[in-house]
């Protein structure tokens, strides 16, 4: 694969170190406290690719949007290579650095998916909108998204439109690519298409993922750490580092060193999973 | 790379060769002939009822044929057909009258709907205000609309604006209410600037609203601009109305109302080929 227009300067200063410290997040509508984040500490490396499992409800999407910049937290701090993004004082602002991919999914529908892959770049005014399409349309060659420039993201099939949103994410060269649960609504077919497209674009670029998810075999397939959390109150249980050599394809779900893994993140999350449904009883 | 490459994208037409191919599908399918047979039906109940029967509660009533003989005809009875100039006059006046108000409705209601949403501390102003005014009836304006302005043109204008004004409104102000926080999300993390998440968000995202708004409020234009012209007007198509009823000429009063309702389905048709001009996104959405 040639060099991608929109790769860093090949990983020699390695960005998107995320150090998460002590976090700690109280939702309080109306005067119910609830505490959605405890005491949580995550050291995310450069370049990391970083799974968060979890039962669902448990917080892992207030840890991405603390970090995306979408809220504050209530203690902690949160840094990104060494600069502090947020802490209790501090509310966090959104930045093209660290790009969300949506659980739903946030392509404009009123913009062609030209227009939205080209947006971040036009928005910001760091390219005329001439290059960025230009450098839009050979960076959607590389990804095999030929063809559907100038169609509207509903005239093209689900499993396209992530790939587009990827890529919009990555015009902008950012520092971390967050991504909450973006192939949760996705058939099992179309989950590998982008699966496999998510890690070329892992292994092209090295850029920092945060990946949540609650499907154990995404993680181990797609994450170089999955970091297990518990159930609400949120914090780190454990984290297993997933030692399966990159590039990693389909007949690595087969590999005994997947089925060890596997087996070690079931019980794990099967505890956590049992907690929080007897949670949810008591609550009812 | 793993991926399938489509060569062919689906549907790339041109919008003229979409219509044709729309209206070809639709002549083809039963819907055209069924829609023609309901109206003939109701003309044909409405020529049983008066002409043919003469039922007691239609029997002052009068019926297709004495309505469109003299619709018809060159030389009409009350002096309205599509042989007299006057007939096009009072349709020119309404439909100026109209025309104006609506635009004035729409280039204050828009803007304001827009802002409505987008800032918190504009809409906290203003949403008890509208909700207050919007659901007086346009007939309790008439004697505030006759005293403030001077002359019946100008209240009968005001009044047919106030009935487009708060649907235009509050359509707006719903429309960028409706639209997902994600997109808002998204665009502040690409980077958008407040003012370009205004240009790029909230005006195209609120768009479906606003046309569905402009549809409902061109509806009120038709039914404010009547009732302003019965009471104070001096020509167009409401005064015909209740001047052929004062002079007992009651076929006019069937012509001007048909008329009505001709060109108030026509101003809403013309209001949904902008929109889908537009909206080029929700037209292909349907495709």
């Amino acid at each position: 694969m040639s060099a991608a227009p929109f790769e860093s300067d090949g990983g020699k200063t390695p960005r998107g170190a995320i150090s998460i410290r002590a976090v700690s997040k109280v939702y309080d509508p109306e005067g119910a406290r609830v505490l959605a984040v405890d005491d949580c500490s995550m050291e995310i490396e450069a370049g990391e690719f970083c799974v968060i499992v979890g039962p669902s409800g448990c917080g892992k999407t207030t840890l991405l949007n603390a970090i995306a910049g979408f809220h504050g937290i209530s203690a902690g701090e949160i840094h990104l290579d060494g600069e502090l993004l947020c802490d209790s004082a501090r509310m966090p602002k959104p930045g093209s650095d660290r790009i969300v991919v949506f659980q739903n999914g946030a392509l404009f529908p009123w913009f062609t998916v030209l227009e939205n892959i080209t947006f971040g770049p036009v928005m910001q005014g760091v390219a005329s909108k001439k290059d960025a399409e230009e450098k839009a349309l050979i960076m959607m060659g590389q990804m095999g998204l030929k063809g559907i420039a100038h169609n509207y993201p509903s005239e093209i099939s689900s499993g396209m439109r992530r790939r587009v949103e990827i890529a919009r994410a990555m015009m902008n060269d950012p520092r971390v690519l967050l991504l909450d649960e973006p192939f949760r609504a996705m058939d099992a077919l179309t989950k590998t298409v982008v699966h496999q497209f998510l890690l070329d674009v892992y292994d092209r670029n090295k850029t920092t993922v945060f990946f949540i998810t609650h499907d154990l075999d995404e993680a181990i397939f797609l994450g170089s750490k999955v970091y297990i959390m518990t159930t609400r109150p949120a914090t780190i249980k454990k984290v297993l580092s997933v030692d399966i050599p990159r590039p990693r394809d389909f007949r690595v779900l087969a590999s005994p060193a997947y089925q060890r893994l596997r087996s070690e993140c079931i019980s794990a999350v099967h505890e956590e999973a049992v907690k929080a449904f007897k949670a949810g009883e008591r609550e009812m | 790379m793993s991926s399938e490459t489509p060569d062919n994208p689906g549907i790339q037409l041109s919008s003229g060769a979409r219509t044709w191919m729309r209206m070809k599908h639709w002549l083809g399918s039963p819907s055209p002939y069924l829609n023609l047979l309901g109206l003939c039906g109701f003309v044909a109940v409405w020529y049983a009822a008066t002409e043919i029967f003469n039922l007691p509660l239609f029997n002052k009533l009068p019926g297709p044929k004495a309505t469109f003989t003299e619709w018809l005809s060159p030389d009409p009875l009350y002096g309205i057909s599509f042989y007299t100039k006057e007939y096009y006059q009072h349709i020119g006046i309404s439909t100026w009258r109209v025309f104006q108000a609506f635009m004035l409705a729409t280039a204050l209601g828009v803007p304001i709907g827009l802002f409505m949403g987008w800032k918190k501390t504009f809409k906290d102003y203003t949403f008890p205000l509208l909700e207050v005014l919007r659901p007086i009836p346009m007939l309790a304006w008439v004697p505030l609309s006759i005293l403030m302005w001077p002359g019946r043109e100008a209240s009968i204008i005001f009044l047919t604006f106030l009935g487009s004004f708060f649907a235009t409104v509050l359509n707006t102000l719903l429309g960028v209410e409706s639209i997902d926080e994600a997109y808002f999300r998204a665009a502040a993390s690409l980077g958008a600037s407040d003012k370009q998440i205004f240009y790029k968000v909230i005006v195209p995202g609120s768009l479906p609203f606003v046309f569905t708004g402009l549809q409902i409020s061109m509806g009120y234009a038709w039914f404010s601009l009547v009732a302003g012209e019965m009471l104070a007007g001096e020509f167009g198509l409401g005064y015909l109305i209740w001047n052929s009823y004062t002079l007992v000429q009651y076929p006019v009063i069937i012509i001007a109302m048909i008329t009505l309702g001709v060109i108030g389905s026509l101003s809403s048709l013309i209001i949904r080929l902008v929109g889908d001009k537009l909206m080029q996104w929700k037209v292909r959405e349907a495709a």
